[in-house]
């Protein structure tokens, strides 16, 4: 067990630090107080990216998201991931963010990060301020009463198609949790964004040895073209054999309080032809039951094209490019 | 620690070297321009969102007010101050002078090392992928016309130290 655990002493008012880029604007809005921080950037053994047995990699939880991203075994047989990362913030964030870091960052929702304002997910029990106010950014599917805020990862996205493990290391020992069981939904504790519980640590995440590298496209949209948190994205890997779809795996960014898969949509995929038309019954599924709000509404259409467009884009990975043609 | 919760802290900024005493709450930003009076790193929005704060730690460019001082003991700095080599102005320096990439000139501390961080990075080959590149800084006053031209002058091997 790394000492940082060990320094937390089991005491919420101590908390770690990575990389910085959230939690030290968090502390200056006094969203999150600290009485220590205690930064784990020494812990050497989770600042790496290996192969493992298995064939899979492990991506450590301090390595930087830019090293994560152009690392030559990523950028070869995880190209999903790195596009979606580099997908979000900017070249300087991504020089400091840490993969465990991105797993825990917190919301974007505006009344979240104004103090003045009620808001269940920072001081529970006060209401939410986003159900009835400005919710332009806020969640379609998956949502409570309590709380409607989204979780703003692009990374997280990539990872949940391909089906990555957290491996966790804490006081009770070490433990993992599937992509899935990591994030949750607010139900009425939105304070909790996952089931990491205090006094653990990320050490690292395993991505199984299928990287869909031949069909796979990240789409992030956005109010503007960089360095902008999603409205809508996607994340799309297929596996096709003679025209067929083998296995295809669709997870959503910016409409949920995690990122978003619905298996009887990629099931229903399976076995089919890779046409716009089945693509569109997969979006409708994906879909089905999404709510929107006064100002979010739009989403809704947004993200049926925009799982349509990029599993076409995932047909023929190089349309990824600006001003690419689709292939379809 | 010292009473006043102060952290020793060794760092190295421009090729010299500091020993200071900072409490650890101080961003990396604050370090440098209030401990250390290099004001030309500015600070735009203390927030992670605009980039005026870029300097190059160890190579790298990050942004300075989402760090804390204590966090980076022992590393190398670079802030603008330290870009050009004396009054041997930096070839990012001299483009940005000859392609009009300022106005106000805010922004172009942060723009300056950000471009030099992406030039040692050799990630971005096309326009487009520079403007990508150099999203993460931004400019109030509508330089980047400017901006991008001079970095891509660079790029092309048109500026030499
Ligand atoms: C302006 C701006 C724009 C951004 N845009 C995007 C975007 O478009 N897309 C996107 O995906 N992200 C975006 N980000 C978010 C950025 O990716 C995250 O802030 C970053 O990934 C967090 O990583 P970190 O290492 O800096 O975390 P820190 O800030 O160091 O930590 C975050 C939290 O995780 C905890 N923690 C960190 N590491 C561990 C660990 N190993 N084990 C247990 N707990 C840990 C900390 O205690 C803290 O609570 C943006 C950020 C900013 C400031
Ligand atoms: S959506 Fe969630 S985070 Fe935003 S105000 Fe409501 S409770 Fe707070
Ligand atoms: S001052 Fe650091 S990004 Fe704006
Ligand atoms: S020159 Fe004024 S902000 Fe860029």
């Amino acid at each position: 067990m790394p000492d940082a655990i060990t320094e937390l002493n089991g005491d919420i008012r101590n908390k770690l630090v990575a990389g910085g880029t959230n939690i030290n604007d968090l502390l200056k809005y006094f969203i999150t107080k600290a009485d220590k921080l205690v930064d784990i950037n020494p812990i050497k053994d989770f600042n790496s990216i290996f192969r493992l047995e298995n064939g899979g990699v492990r991506l450590g939880a301090l390595h930087t998201n830019a090293d994560t991203a152009y690392d030559p075994i990523i950028e070869e047989c995880y190209p999903l991931l790195s596009k979606a990362i580099l997908a979000g913030a900017s070249a300087q964030i991504r020089n400091m963010a840490t993969n465990g870091g991105n797993l825990l960052q917190r919301t974007r929702c505006y009344y979240f990060y104004d103090i003045n304002t009620p808001c269940n997910k920072r001081d529970p029990g006060s209401g939410c301020s986003a159900i009835n106010g400005y919710n332009r950014i806020h969640a379609i599917l998956g949502q409570s009463e309590s709380c409607i805020a989204v979780f703003p990862s692009d990374m997280c996205v990539a990872l949940a198609a391909l089906d990555a493990v957290v491996n966790i290391d804490g006081p009770e020992g070490e433990r993992t949790l599937p992509f899935a069981d990591f994030h949750r939904i607010p139900g009425d504790t939105p304070h909790i964004d996952n089931n990491l519980t205090y006094g653990e640590i990320i050490s690292g995440i395993d991505i199984p040895k299928k990287g869909f590298e031949k069909n796979y496209s990240y789409l992030k949209l956005r109010d503007r073209s960089s360095y902008s948190f999603a409205l809508v994205s996607v994340a799309t890997a297929l596996d096709i054999e003679d025209s067929t779809i083998k296995e295809a795996r669709i997870a959503l960014g910016g409409v949920a309080h995690k990122p978003w898969r619905v298996i009887e949509a990629e099931d229903f995929l399976k076995e089919k032809q890779p046409s716009r038309e089945n693509f569109a019954i997969a979006a409708d599924i994906i879909l089905e039951g999404a709510k929107g709000y006064k100002h979010n509404s739009f989403k809704i259409e947004l993200a049926k094209r925009a799982i349509i467009r990029n599993c076409i884009m995932a047909l023929n990975p190089e349309t990824q490019r600006p001003g690419a043609k689709p292939s379809l | 620690m010292n009473n006043r919760n102060e952290h020793s802290v060794s760092l190295n900024v421009n090729g010299r070297h500091y020993q200071l005493d900072i409490q650890p709450w101080v961003s990396l930003l604050d370090v440098l321009r209030e401990h250390l009076h290099f004001t030309g790193t500015k600070k735009g929005c203390d927030h992670g969102q605009c980039g005026a704060c870029t300097v190059l730690v160890n190579g790298k460019r990050i942004l300075s007010c989402l760090t804390l001082g204590v966090m980076k003991d022992g590393a190398q700095i670079t802030t603008i101050e330290g870009i050009s080599n004396g009054e041997n102005l930096h070839p990012v320096q001299k483009a940005f002078i000859e392609h009009d990439a300022f106005q106000c000139g805010y922004c172009t501390p942060g723009q300056i090392c950000s471009a030099v961080g992406m030039l040692g990075e050799n990630k971005a080959q096309t326009r487009e992928e520079v403007q990508e590149l150099m999203s993460g800084n931004l400019c109030r006053c509508g330089a980047n016309k400017g901006i991008i031209d001079a970095v891509m002058a660079v790029k092309e091997g048109g500026y030499n130290e």
